[in-house]
């Protein structure tokens, strides 16, 4: 199966279009579940924008969402350039939140914070670049699918966190770890004592780094090129199978970075359930983005937005509303792309 | 600790267990071969076993409660059938967008009408033993009839037809559109009776109570070849491993519970490992439109 349909084409404006539908398709669908639950959709739509955007707090909340939902938005990206779908971005954030953990606990508590940093957050994305090879090379050399693998690994590696957790780490019946080394501990950013955190930078330049790798260099060309025609790419002697391997690598190690959002960042631990949710929301991200890694980026603030201005309507509307629209927008997303793609044909034919 | 291993009880609890993942791999197996690919497997299952609970709860009556399942499993089959057929929308992300839908929805619904986070109210389950269970002989009834079917009727060549010729379909004057939707609905109803039989088994929906059946089921079918009544079979292997591990956890052996939930996935990984993911033959043009 090709991805090619959830790329960018070279259609910029036909991109953007398929975006706005998407965006309105969720507008619409959530203002009838408002309706549906009784609420003006007008009142409730309002009051979601301005108490999160009047709320310094809760505007640090969307931000700290958004850094975590940008790195595996990211990682999803990275693998669908290449032509594979990483649905194991779920799991490879697990295994990345208990690397971290693990590591920055075993550091001694006198670990400065040039040593401790590093240490840790290359624990988290080798931990993530790890299984991002296993479900890669499965694929490359057995040609087992990778949606297949991923879905079973993010089981596998959920139950086994859990297990390690339950064996070694918890502590007082609580599901919570040792904390981590304080020199591996970042700062928050302040606004309003929310979670956001000094991994908001880190997110930030991974944007631009992936932005330039993408579209500046030998590397961002060959796996783009692996992603829109293997043939091709094949022909112009580049390794297919190479390309696909380092990529999901990458995928893995973005996604294993997403959990020192968490982890260094918020709650200084391994904790069970941690930055839960943020893979799978990471592929809606990325697909909104449509890979750009500028899109993606734009893309991970409306779903910060959306599960935030969630919580601060809750008394409005059920929270779970907008985690239904998140839903929505992949299925938008996905819907909007192929159909402007035929209208325009059909119009081009008329013409 | 062997008795406890070769025991009626066993049995039964395998029984119980293998239903709602046997049924979604039939259904799975079904919308497959129709050249649909069926990533939407758990929102059947969630959004059947939410339908169920809530018609039980209204009327009372457990067996309308699987209606109630079945009615709800057949429209996600035909709003997926829309937006991957209809919009061309990648079948794949189709699945995992619906997916996603179905946990935030039924969380929804269960705050709008009950006003509850987790868990839905009591609700009626099926009186007597088990081989009192409508579902259970659904589930037994589809494994003998859909291999027949597919083989054998119009309605089984044409889906089969639609999966791997979907050309010569159309030079016989049937869109394939027709073919696959039939194949989602008959998949649909099915799934969405195991996701009944999920909450009244217990009395009750509980969020996020498919927790991968789904995905686990589709694995079976991929392993299966693409057979309905094999991958049923290879659901009951699973729940068979799943009961047996039960009561040795009861008789305080076994595997630590968090280990013993992921063997099913393990076990996958490997033989997809082993024998390679060109294993079977996958239906020619599956997520083709």
């Amino acid at each position: 199966m090709s991805w090619a349909e959830l790329r960018p084409s070279p259609h910029l404006k036909r991109e953007l279009i398929a975006v706005v539908i998407a965006l309105l398709v969720s507008l619409a669908f959530g203002s009838v579940l408002m309706l549906v639950a009784g609420k003006a959709p007008g009142h409730v739509w309002s009051q979601m924008v301005l108490r999160t955007f009047g709320d310094e707090y809760l505007l640090g909340q969307v931000l700290y969402k958004a850094t975590g939902l940008a790195l595996t938005g990211l990682a999803v990206a990275l693998a669908l350039d290449v032509g594979l779908f990483n649905i194991g971005v779920e799991g490879q954030l697990v295994a990345g939140v208990l690397a971290s953990g693990v590591v920055g606990a075993a550091l001694p508590a006198t670990t400065p914070a040039v040593i401790a940093i590093p240490v840790c957050l290359l624990a988290a994305a080798g931990a993530g670049a790890l299984v991002g090879l296993v479900i890669g090379g499965v694929r490359i050399y057995r040609d087992a699918h990778e949606v297949i693998t991923s879905i079973m690994l993010n089981a596998s590696i959920t139950g086994l966190a859990l297990y390690i957790g339950n064996v070694a780490l918890f502590r007082g019946g609580s599901t919570r770890g040792p904390d981590i080394a304080p020199g591996a501990q970042l700062p928050q950013l302040g606004f309003g004592g929310s979670s956001v955190n000094a991994v908001l930078v880190l997110a930030v330049l991974v944007v631009a780094g992936m932005w330039w790798l993408r579209s500046r260099t030998t590397w961002g060309r060959a796996w783009l090129a692996v992603g829109a025609d293997p043939a091709a790419a094949r022909c112009a002697g580049i390794s297919i199978g190479r390309v696909q391997l380092l990529a999901m690598a990458g995928s893995g190690a973005l996604a294993g970075l997403a959990a020192t959002n968490f982890v260094l960042g918020h709650k200084h631990a391994f904790e069970e359930g941690l930055g839960r949710g943020t893979g799978l929301l990471g592929i809606s991200a990325a697909l909104l983005g449509r890979t750009h890694p500028i899109g993606v980026a734009l893309a991970t603030l409306v779903l910060g937005f959306l599960s935030v201005g969630g919580l601060a309507v809750a008394d409005e509307v059920p929270k779970e509303l907008t985690e239904m629209l998140q839903g929505v927008v992949v299925l938008a997303a996905a819907g909007a792309g192929p159909w402007l793609a035929r209208r325009e044909a059909l119009q081009a034919r008329a013409a | 600790m062997i008795e406890a291993i070769f025991s009626l009880t066993v049995l039964v609890q395998a029984i119980r267990f293998a239903v709602p993942t046997a049924l979604a791999a039939m259904c799975g197996a079904v919308t497959e071969s129709s050249g649909v690919i069926d990533l939407a497997l758990e929102a059947k299952l969630l959004f059947g076993a939410f339908a169920a609970a809530a018609v039980a709860h209204a009327t009372g009556s457990a067996y309308l409660g699987v209606l109630g399942g079945v009615g709800a499993g057949m429209a996600v089959a035909a709003v997926q059938i829309w937006c991957a057929l209809v919009l061309q929308a990648n079948q794949v992300i189709v699945g995992i967008g619906l997916n996603l839908l179905a946990l935030g929805g039924t969380r929804f619904l269960l705050q709008l009408i009950y006003h509850e986070g987790a868990n839905s109210p009591a609700v009626p389950t099926f009186a007597g033993p088990l081989a009192a269970n409508p579902v259970l002989w659904l589930a037994v009834l589809a494994a003998l009839a859909l291999p027949f079917a597919i083989r054998h009727t119009r309605w089984g060549l044409r889906l089969r037809a639609a999966g791997d010729r979907p050309d010569a379909l159309v030079a016989a004057g049937v869109p394939p559109l027709r073919p696959r939707l039939y194949a989602a609905l008959v998949g649909g109803a099915l799934a969405g009776a195991g996701g009944a039989q999920l909450s009244l088994s217990i009395g009750g929906f509980v969020a996020d109570m498919s927790s991968g059946r789904g995905y686990a089921a589709l694995a079976m079918v991929i392993l299966a070849g693409w057979r309905p009544a094999l991958a049923a079979l290879y659901c009951c292997g699973l729940a068979l491993a799943d009961a047996i591990n039960f009561q040795l956890q009861l008789a305080g052996a076994g595997i630590p519970h968090e280990l013993a939930q992921i063997i099913p996935h393990v076990l996958t990984i490997l033989v997809l490992v082993i024998v390679g993911g060109k294993h079977g033959r996958p239906p020619r043009s599956l997520g083709r439109v």
